[in-house]
């Protein structure tokens, strides 16, 4: 049985913690208090975000892996994580002009880590918020 | 089309190592799971089947027939075995968590394809809770 070249998937898990406050510049006061709810408390929130990047490619014959893990790990760490974590999302430059929704983090991280991997193309990206929402994006 | 999913956990012993390569060579690209002694993960196998619900029973497939072509075809061959030395398929491939996913679809087409209603859609074998790969056929 060989598996010579046949496409799969690698997907990682990375933890990050990080605060944010959702509020538009775009928005009065109340319309922000009405869209964004206990989300745009002036002070800011924080969670612990799971970030799952999941890599597509062929499977290399010599190694047995889409990618090497430890590669995969310095990138995120370096890109991602390191940035991110124990940070206030809102002060990131990415976030002067965005609202740090886990959707426009989700976006964000996309474009951080796909021109930068070691191998294989970035399939999706998937930010977990909480145990029960998350956010994927896939690129355009 | 409805996708349905059923998850089983195995536990099994591997080491990642290319007889091509030096010692060396192994160890710096597998790090520690290139140790000959093997070490081992409690894995999660989850398996996705795609198809029309049944007008009759409302199902996609049986949970229990799927859960029955798991355990036959996958568990029974992982499930507490020392991967490299003990399966077949791992004689001369080495026992990835991408190689591992796209071996159990191997195990598992032919029984779910072979049934007749629903199409073996995704393999996905989480070799811990942060780590998995996934297979869906084909190229």
């Amino acid at each position: 049985m060989s598996a010579d070249s046949e496409k799969a998937y690698f997907g990682r898990r990375y933890m990050l913690s990080a605060s944010h406050r959702l509020h538009s510049d775009a928005l009065t006061a109340e319309e922000n208090r009405a869209a964004y709810g206990k989300c745009n408390n002036p002070h800011g929130h924080g969670h612990n975000y799971v970030v799952e990047v999941l890599v597509g490619g062929p499977v290399n014959p010599e190694t047995g892996m889409v990618l090497n893990l430890a590669d995969l790990d310095l990138v995120v760490r370096q890109r991602v994580v390191e940035r991110f974590d124990h940070a206030n999302l809102n002060l990131d430059p990415e976030f002067v002009n965005r609202v740090p929704t886990t959707e426009n983090l989700c976006r964000v991280v996309f474009e951080l880590l796909n021109d930068a991997l070691p191998a294989g193309k970035l399939e999706r990206v998937r930010v977990e918020e909480t145990e029960n929402n998350f956010f994927e994006y896939f690129g355009e | 089309m409805v996708f349905l999913t059923r998850r089983a956990t195995f536990s099994a012993s591997h080491y990642y190592w290319n007889e091509a390569w030096t010692a060396e060579e192994n160890e710096r690209v597998f790090g520690r799971c290139s140790n000959r002694n093997g070490h081992g993960h409690n894995y999660t196998l989850e398996v996705t089947v795609a198809g029309e619900p049944d007008p009759v029973t409302g199902f996609v497939v049986d949970l229990k027939w799927l859960k029955d072509v798991m355990e036959r075809e996958v568990l029974a061959a992982y499930d507490h075995r020392h991967l490299n030395l003990e399966t077949p398929e791992f004689r001369e491939l080495i026992p990835t968590t991408e190689n591992i996913a796209i071996a159990a679809w191997k195990r598992l087409e032919p029984a779910v394809n072979g049934a007749g209603g629903a199409r073996l859609s995704r393999v996905r074998v989480y070799e811990t809770p942060e780590i998995f790969a996934e297979y869906r056929g084909g190229l």
